[in-house]
């Protein structure tokens, strides 16, 4: 009788989530202007995107973000995790103010990057190059764009990850790291032989978690510069985002979600074995 | 550990770990000390102390991002959604963590699954939908929609509270003659109640600072978050960043008080879920 209990977050979920997914993916294969009938037209939203630059200047830049963060705030993370560790006095205080970013709305976040350290009036950099060291502002640079809104995304997620980093650390069994004490190994090799192994599964799932999201990155896009200057920021999410509601193409908005969610879907499977695993246990 | 790093290695660590520190406070310190200066000097120099402090700052931005009302929305909001997770979240763990799970996996998968769906997947066709039905500007209908958001995420964190509690008291209790709805009321609830303070904190930390949902969803003048009203203030150039920067405090302030009373349950409950050993 108590199974019952499930329904209302079954209810909310299929609503809001389950029937519009459908909807998208059926609506990839139609033209719609999000108020008169859908015509369907097959394939043509993909043949669309196929010849669109924007479309393949979008996915290069999903995938250049993928490679950042897979790379540069894992990094990060996992070496201030085994600081922390080293230190051990103060990691508390460590702990708390590197967490700080990720309470702080995006908004927020992309706002104080864009007027308080890029803007050439109001910001670090202006202050700098006036001073005579030529910097521009990363975000109006078609070369840097992409950049640009990557380091602010960068400085709001790296301490999030060193926080998960820090407490799988702590987790690895004591016997097994004063075991390799005792047999005389430096720090370098306590990390290499013992505590990085111990904590490669927290590493492999917050790996493919930030493949994922890097599909799914919108907020700082979208708010430090709308995919410019001329697209070359533009990433899957604000290009469907755009063309749902700026262009009203609702049917090749779908197609990008749903060229998204495939992106995500090997990853996703993978995500769900390793939680799943440790649920069924 | 013990005692056997050298001073160097100390040495080193701690002025890596105070860079880092650094490179995390500077934005925030930019935000705070800007949001005191008059304009003028924000122009001037981003990084110098104000000369005089402008409490006006804060005056203007409560006035422009029309704080009176669009915090008062985020507020509302925030608590219709907290109110919502909690409720049929604590439900939904319960049930998960009791039943065999074998027959429960579909469920749990599609939770799972769920958590990782992009927005935009199903984005369109339930904005068109909402506009159909003229729930657009209707913060309970957005209250839903995080709530469906975030609900799989509260699940799995409360399952783990469930699953601590003993087989034992819930058997005792059901002899005892109470109904499924009594133990999970009386027995279950009172013993889970720090992980659903957990809960609420997390879902209210999301709700408050969400931007993309929000933006999309509430754009009348009168439903406008805190967020987003804060979000259009500043996305005017020619504004004033001494304004700009006092409004960002203005919302990042009580997140920040909250987080440092209670950081340990914010750390714990948002990091939880990750830690694989």
């Amino acid at each position: 009788m108590h199974r019952l209990y499930v329904v209302p977050t079954l209810i909310i979920n299929v609503v809001i989530i389950a029937i519009p997914a459908a909807l998208t993916i059926l609506l990839a294969f139609y033209r719609w202007d999000g108020i008169s009938t859908p015509v369907f037209v097959g394939l043509s939203n993909f043949e669309g995107l196929w010849n669109d630059r924007v479309f393949w200047r979008a996915l290069t830049n999903n995938l250049i973000w993928t490679t950042l963060f897979l790379t540069v705030p894992i990094g990060m993370g996992l070496l201030a995790a085994t600081m922390m560790l080293i230190a051990r006095r103060g990691s508390t205080f460590f702990q708390v103010i590197y967490f700080l970013p990720i309470i702080i709305a995006t908004a927020i976040t992309a706002r104080v990057w864009q007027g308080m350290i890029y803007s050439p009036i109001t910001g670090v950099l202006g202050l700098l190059d006036r001073y005579g060291l030529e910097l521009s502002n990363p975000l109006t640079q078609v070369n840097t764009a992409l950049y640009g809104v990557a380091v602010a995304d960068l400085w709001h997620w790296w301490g999030f990850l060193c926080v998960i980093f820090f407490a799988a650390l702590r987790q690895v069994p004591q016997e097994q790291v004063e075991a390799a004490r005792v047999e005389g190994a430096t720090f370098f090799q306590l990390m290499r032989y013992v505590l990085l192994p111990g904590i490669m599964p927290t590493i492999a799932l917050m790996m493919i978690m930030t493949i994922i999201w890097s599909f799914l990155v919108f907020d700082f896009v979208f708010i430090l510069t709308q995919g410019g200057p001329a697209f070359s920021s533009e990433v899957l999410s604000t290009l469907a985002y755009r063309s749902a509601f700026y262009d009203l193409a609702v049917g090749k908005a779908a197609a990008v979600s749903l060229i998204i969610s495939l992106f995500g879907i090997v990853a996703t499977i993978f995500y769900i074995r390793i939680q799943a695993a440790e649920i069924v246990e | 550990m013990t005692n056997t790093e050298s001073r160097l290695t100390l040495t080193i660590t701690f002025i890596v770990l105070g860079i880092l520190v650094f490179i995390t406070l500077f934005p925030i310190v930019l935000m705070v000390l800007n949001a005191l200066k008059p304009a003028a000097e924000v122009v001037q120099n981003p990084l110098g102390l104000p000369s005089e402090i402008r409490w006006d700052n804060f005056a203007r931005a409560w006035e422009d991002a029309r704080f009176a009302q669009t915090l008062m929305n985020s507020a509302v909001l925030t608590g219709m959604t907290i109110a919502l997770v909690c409720t049929t979240s604590s439900l939904t763990a319960y049930v998960l963590a009791r039943k065999k799970i074998e027959s429960w996996k579909v469920v749990t998968f599609y939770l799972l699954a769920t958590t990782t769906a992009p927005i935009q997947l199903f984005l369109f066709p339930l904005y068109f939908g909402f506009a159909k039905l003229g729930l657009i500007n209707n913060p309970i209908a957005v209250a839903f929609v995080y709530s469906a958001v975030y609900s799989p995420f509260a699940i799995m964190l409360l399952r783990t509270y469930f699953l601590a509690v003993p087989k034992e008291l819930e058997e005792a209790a059901l002899i005892d003659g109470s109904t499924h709805w009594q133990v999970f009321w009386r027995v279950m609830l009172p013993i889970v109640s720090p992980g659903i303070l957990t809960v609420a904190l997390i879902i209210g930390l999301y709700s408050w600072n969400e931007f993309l949902i929000a933006t999309t969803f509430l754009q009348s003048q009168d439903r406008l978050t805190a967020v987003v009203s804060f979000f259009l203030l500043s996305g005017n150039y020619s504004s004033d960043w001494g304004q700009i920067m006092a409004a960002a405090l203005i919302i990042v302030l009580p997140i920040v008080v909250l987080f440092v009373l209670l950081q340990r349950r914010f750390i714990e409950g948002m990091a939880g879920g990750s830690v694989k050993g």
